[in-house]
């Protein structure tokens, strides 16, 4: 099998975030980077998974700048079998879609993962942009996969449920919690990482359409209203008539 | 003219359709154009998106689109905007949704905003609208600078509005491809709302102690007409399933009212909860994290607190 992950790097999940004073840009001071978990922890690992069982490849794909490296690496130290950094500073997920799709075209890779969302821009867009230009399958929310021969077959999740679909022959995956357990890195893997394969490329030309320009921070909250503990009627009221929530 | 794309899930229109809807009309009314709604496959009473604002109702009907596939709802999608000169399309930001976004992004070579919750601002001759980011824990402004926008509206963040008359819907014949994917089941819980359709929701903790202490939560959660959802470390302990789990890694949501009873508030739990209107939260510890992210607090014994909460809910339902 030949496995394509598509890898992003976010903030680390415990970060808090801020903006330059201007908010048109991310504050990256004091921010630990991580590989975003969905890529690493689910699509990663079940790719991994799935090559162990039955041979094959797994390559990882990131469309960054060399400060990507990092995250890329700890990628190979998990077991990928080599990389390609696409090098660019993408804006948008279109520009991102476009140069993964321009890299596995002709490449036949059996199943391209990637996470269900990254979590800094939580758009769920790259996976359905990939399988558009490649005119593939697109299999969201995938919280299972399990591959008998050319046939694969995933769990989906759904609003209030999970729907079963097969697909045959190649397609994109995005994977979701439970697909996979997390792996950590051990020193083997970490000292393999660093003779394995890792290309850098250039992008191609491709237009940003729609792009962030401005951040905002959530006005902090006013402060808590306590409720005595044995005064249940009186929070009621409170929602009722104060927040008029219920 | 504004397209929408109605879902329906076993051919009712949910909530998120109408808010769709609402928001491809009031969208339609900024721009001085017509709001047009789009349904796929087997679909009831579609006439009632007239009420929230749609000036007509195309249907496309084909065995291919009575179960979902990305590859041919987006194409279905696709040509319809074209044959019906789209400026923006709607979507909601749902499972469904979110699979069409980026494959019509890519299609129609377009830009695409993915979960918006404001209404285009269009001042200048831009097109901006925002979303969340981080996890819910930032909004971002984003400008659109293609001609065609595609946008997936976020749940809860514009109320349904009623206005217009039924409408006529209208057969529209364009090429269905077949499906590469077969759905082979579907497994949904029934007479349950959905937690990113909920309105209101109640989330335990490991506060709790035990699955088997789940009976007050649930009992709170029925009076209340609310959804349960739960923490991070409750579903990887499988005392909840995974679906009810709420926070960074595990659904994002935005109800009414959020109800977190025996949850600290770790800043993961906190990026899928604290787009929530109102907080509420219980907890024995005062120094829980959760209260500097609340609206109301109640320091206390949740086993105690919370069935007085929902005794007091029970009188108050009784009026």
């Amino acid at each position: 099998m030949k496995l394509l992950v598509c890898v992003s790097k976010t903030p680390d999940t415990t970060s808090k975030i801020s903006f330059t004073p201007d908010g048109s840009k991310f504050n990256d001071v004091g921010i630990t980077f991580i590989m975003n978990p969905y890529d690493e922890w689910y699509a990663l690992v079940r790719a991994l998974e799935l090559t162990e069982k039955s041979g094959g490849t797994v390559t990882l794909v990131n469309v960054g700048g060399p400060d990507n490296d990092q995250t890329i690496r700890k990628g190979l130290a998990i077991g990928a079998s080599d990389a390609v950094r696409i090098d660019a500073e993408p804006k948008s997920a279109l520009f991102i879609a476009k140069q993964i799709a321009e890299h596995a075209r002709g490449q036949y890779y059996d199943i391209i993962f990637c996470g269900k969302e990254s979590i800094d821009f939580n758009g769920s867009e790259v996976g359905a942009m990939v399988a558009e230009f490649l005119d593939l399958p697109f299999a969201s929310y995938a919280s299972k996969l399990d591959v008998s021969g050319s046939t694969a077959t995933l769990e989906r999740e759904i609003e209030g449920g999970v729907e079963i679909v097969e697909v045959a022959g190649p397609f994109v995956v995005s994977a979701a919690k439970g697909m996979a357990e997390q792996r950590i890195p051990n020193m083997m893997g970490i000292m393999k990482a660093k003779s394995k394969p890792f290309a850098v490329v250039p992008p191609v030309a491709f237009p940003d359409y729609a792009v962030p320009v401005k951040y905002t921070l959530p006005k902090e909250k006013t402060g808590v209203k306590l409720v005595p503990a044995d005064d249940m009627d009186e929070l009621v009221r409170l929602l009722h008539e104060e927040a008029k929530v219920i | 003219m504004i397209l929408v794309f109605a879902e329906a899930v076993n051919g009712q229109f949910k909530k998120t359709a109408f808010e769709a809807v609402t928001y491809g009309n009031k969208t339609a009314q900024l721009l001085g154009n017509q709001c047009v709604v789009l349904t796929l496959g087997k679909v009831n009473n579609a006439g009632q998106l007239g009420e929230y604002g749609a000036s007509k109702v195309y249907n496309v009907s084909d065995a291919n689109l009575d179960s979902f596939d990305s590859q041919v709802y987006a194409s279905v999608i696709a040509q319809a905007a074209e044959k019906l000169g789209a400026k923006v399309i709607v979507l909601a930001h749902t499972s469904t949704g979110k699979s069409l976004l980026g494959r019509l992004a890519a299609r129609l070579n377009a830009g695409s905003v993915a979960g918006v919750k404001s209404l285009p601002d269009i001042a200048g001759g831009s097109f901006k609208v925002t979303k969340g980011v981080y996890s819910g824990k930032a909004t971002a402004e984003y400008e659109i600078s293609s001609d065609l926008k595609i946008l997936s509206l976020s749940g809860n963040e514009i109320r349904p509005a009623k206005g217009g008359g039924e409408v006529a819907m209208e057969e529209l014949h364009l090429t269905v491809p077949s499906p590469k994917t077969r759905v082979l089941q579907v497994k949904r819980q029934e007479g349950i709302v959905p937690l990113p359709e909920a309105d209101v929701v109640v989330s335990a903790g490991r506060g709790m102690k035990g699955p088997e202490h789940w009976g007050i939560v649930e009992e709170l959660a029925k009076v209340m007409g609310a959804t349960t959802a739960c923490s991070r470390p409750v579903a990887d302990a499988d005392w909840r399933p995974h679906h009810e789990h709420v926070g960074q890694t595990g659904l994002a949501i935005r109800p009414n009212l959020y109800v977190a009873i025996g949850i600290s508030g770790a800043i993961q739990h906190l990026a899928g909860v604290n787009q929530s209107k109102v907080i509420v939260v219980i907890n024995k510890d005062p120094e829980a994290p959760f209260f500097k992210a609340a609206d109301y607090g109640v320091v206390g014994d949740l086993f105690e607190v919370v069935p007085k909460l929902t005794a007091a809910m029970k009188k108050f339902k009784a009026g």
